[in-house]
């Protein structure tokens, strides 16, 4: 894809601006249409172009397949976290009222909470599909 | 008579469903099992969506419109085919990924060839 | 408090799952894998202690705060206890036992991720067990599958790849089909709660829908239990993985299919929809006898001792859904109690054919020939097992072959009480094949100098053999706590 200058420029424009929307996907889940699935997705599809105009060996220079899947079980942890410690406060596993003063606020901080577990898991585990397919060789 | 739109994605997603189970069964290729597989719960997605539909509902959601609709379309089958799709797209991922060393361990794709290997190795 | 521990048996090992990835050496998983595994054994026991001896019978827990029936609901009956505590204690049976097996036949790099899918595969399990809501028993359901197909895949040969994938195709079409029910029941109810589901079905006569439902959620899990027509999966997805994961999927899959069976079957659509209007009983009653049939005569004719003791798992599956289809106290009974004595015996089976395994590396019975007298404590071990396999008396598997004769003599019928018989000898036919092979043909050059398995692996699976013997003497619980089960479900 060396050649390719126009491919190259233009993705590299692209992929901040999918990235920032995913996270706008990520975060305004509980306002509008959204939430951690689509996010993530959008997110892991961001580096898989990446994949596909710079290489395989570049964009695992960024992100290694070792950091991704401490990343997915991050993401289950901090999902399951949250669940802990609303039980440790007293309330049933992810009663999210019981995270904030009001039940509302803990209502809101929860599912951002949980969303996000659930984006980082979702990209990691996308990106790692990828990258386990992409990298099978012809011959092997 | 049952008003055809009500029905017309019932129809669709039998038709789907029939597909699917037919390209699981009949074909012999792993990789066209896995599609079939995927035409199958596709079938299934559509009719959790469609069953989601209410006539004149719209998106269930608070705006400051909110007083100029009386239905909603019911979000719940959506998340939960939501979830569906995620398994979905795990079991593909893992069928792949077998077929990827199915691929790698027989040389083949193919069931009948991978069933002959099996036989001579048995004699 | 105590209500916590219902959702903790299912959190932790999903909790612990992510950890044991980010743990990544394999000794310290291994002990973390053992601690999480005694804990959740530990609360599915004061669980079944507490449910079977409160006053309702059964804890009700709404996950996240959301009343049953909007938001999802965890409950236990004594059922589901009595199946969380067998999945999770022969969980913690096999992870005990597997230290040298597991070296010997998963590649080291790959060990971790063993571990992980193993206790996802047990999250599953045990949330089937635990959750009271239709949909939620997918998910778990497709969680515990996906794991166990990675875990079929990790065995030595190719052929398990094979098996993985085979298995994969046929439980996910299952899973479908379960999905297609519940959506025609949520689509006619507008609830997934299986209790609520229950009430609602209960006033509906005569629709389409849930007929249709209810035929679609009975085949998908017919795949999943094995039941003859659709048990073409198991015998090479448990002959081909390895022993630990050949040994507890044979000890706690396909029981929990056949409870979530019985869980819909009475719960949602009820005893009289089921087995009066539809008739289920018939149909199972069929199915159930060729089952046991074919997979006793099928195992007969095995040369490999896995291989034959997954067409006898089939056989054992057969046992259940008979006790299921007469549709008493005393036949849900013997079910739930042959489910309990067949975990115990066919894991202590698997494990015992693992020692032979770590020696001869070879399952192919002519390879094991002799061996009674170099592995005497496992060839033992397989002696007992066997003979609790057949029912003989004293043994864990006579009581409830014994229970479920005595329910087919309840209704009068005598041609049940032949077939079992009949299938018992030929159990006694494909168990003596083992026996002679081991103690009556003359050894092998090479097995004469064979070592005793190492201790690590005998003291877990002689425990299994002694529960063996001791729950066909000792019966509070194989028959005392599943009458008390099939009298709740059955009475009410």
């Amino acid at each position: 894809m060396k050649h390719h200058i126009i491919l190259r420029i233009v993705s590299k424009i692209l992929i901040p601006i999918i990235m920032l929307f995913a996270l706008y996907v990520q975060f305004h889940g509980d306002f509008g249409p959204g939430g951690g699935f689509q996010a993530g997705v959008i997110f892991a599809s961001a580096l898989i172009l990446h994949v596909l105009v710079f290489g395989l060996e570049n964009t695992q220079k960024v992100i290694k397949s070792t950091t991704l899947q401490i990343f997915a079980a991050l993401g289950v942890l901090i999902f399951a976290g949250v669940g802990v410690v609303t039980m440790l406060l007293g309330g049933e596993f992810l009663n999210y009222n019981y995270l904030a003063k009001s039940a509302v606020s803990g209502q809101h901080l929860g599912i951002l909470i949980i969303e996000l577990g659930v984006g980082i898991t979702v990209a990691s585990v996308i990106l790692l599909i990828f990258y386990h397919f992409a990298g099978l060789k012809a011959d092997d | 008579m049952t008003d055809w739109h009500a029905i017309i994605t019932y129809w669709a997603v039998i038709t789907l469903l029939v597909f699917g189970l037919y390209i699981v069964t009949a074909s012999s290729n792993l990789v066209k099992k896995i599609i079939g597989l995927n035409i199958f719960q596709a079938a299934v997605f559509v009719m959790y969506i469609s069953m989601a539909k209410i006539l004149n509902g719209t998106a269930p959601i608070i705006t400051d419109k909110i007083n100029e609709f009386s239905a909603y379309s019911n979000p719940l089958p959506h998340v939960l085919i939501l979830t569906a799709i995620v398994v979905g797209v795990s079991t593909t991922a893992l069928g792949l990924a077998l077929i990827v060393r199915i691929k790698q361990s027989y040389n083949t794709i193919e069931e009948t060839e991978i069933r002959q290997q099996e036989q001579t190795e048995k004699e | 408090m105590l209500n916590q521990l219902i959702v903790l048996q299912v959190v932790i090992p999903l909790i612990a799952a992510p950890l044991c990835i980010i743990l990544s050496n394999a000794k310290l998983v291994r002990a973390f894998v053992i601690f999480v595994c005694t804990a959740s054994f530990s609360i599915s026991a004061y669980l079944l202690y507490f449910v079977s001896t409160s006053t309702t019978k059964t804890i009700s827990y709404a996950l996240g705060g959301w009343a049953a029936p909007f938001g999802i609901e965890y409950r236990m009956d004594i059922m589901s206890a009595l199946i969380g505590l067998i999945v999770s204690f022969i969980a913690l049976i096999v992870i005990l036992y597997g230290k040298r097996s597991i070296l010997q036949e998963i590649p080291e790099k790959k060990i971790t991720l063993f571990y992980t899918a193993f206790l996802l595969c047990l999250t599953g399990l045990l949330g089937i067990t635990a959750t009271g809501d239709a949909f939620n028993v997918f998910v778990f359901l497709e969680i515990s599958s996906l794991a166990s197909y990675a875990l079929i895949s990790l065995g030595k040969s190719r052929a398990c790849l094979l098996a993985a994938f085979r298995y994969l195709i046929m439980g996910t079409v299952g899973a479908t089909f379960i999905l297609i029910g519940i959506g025609l029941l949520y689509a006619h109810t507008g609830t997934l709660n299986i209790y609520d589901l229950g009430e609602k079905v209960a006033k509906l006569h005569d629709i389409r829908t849930i007929y249709v439902a209810y035929a679609f959620i009975v085949i998908g899990l017919a795949i999943k239990v094995a039941l003859f027509p659709f048990h073409l999966w198991l015998p090479k997805a448990y002959s081909e993985s390895p022993t630990v994961v050949s040994a507890f999927l044979a000890g706690t899959a396909t029981k929990v299919a056949i409870y979530a069976l019985i869980r819909f079957t009475t719960a949602i659509f009820g005893i009289k929809f089921s087995f009066t209007t539809l008739q289920l009983d018939v149909i199972l009653l069929v199915l159930s006898i060729i089952t046991i049939l074919y997979g006793s005569l099928v195992a007969i004719f095995q040369t490999d001792i896995k291989r034959l003791m997954a067409y006898s798992s089939i056989a054992q599956i057969g046992y259940m859904t008979l006790g299921l289809s007469l549709i008493s106290v005393l036949g849900l009974q013997a079910s739930l109690a042959h489910i309990f004595n067949h975990a115990i015996i066919k894991t202590s089976l698997f494990l015992l054919i693992g020692c032979l395994v770590l020696r001869m590396s070879s399952s192919k019975l002519s390879d094991l020939q002799g061996l009674g007298k170099a592995m005497p404590f496992t060839s033992a071990g397989i002696v007992i097992g066997g003979f609790s396999l057949i029912g003989i008396p004293l043994t864990a598997g006579f009581v409830s072959k014994w229970y479920l004769v005595l329910a087919a003599l309840e209704q009068n019928q005598w041609w049940i009480v032949a077939v079992i018989l009949f299938a018992s000898l030929l159990a006694v036919v494909y168990v003596w094949k083992i026996i002679e092979v081991l103690y009556f043909k003359p050894a092998k050059e090479t097995n004469v100098a064979v070592k005793e398995a190492p201790l690590s692996m005998l003291i877990p699976v002689m425990f299994l053999v002694f529960l063996n013997i001791y729950f066909g003497i000792e019966t509070s619980l194989n028959a005392g706590i599943t009458k008390a089960a099939a009298m709740q479900i059955i009475g009410s």
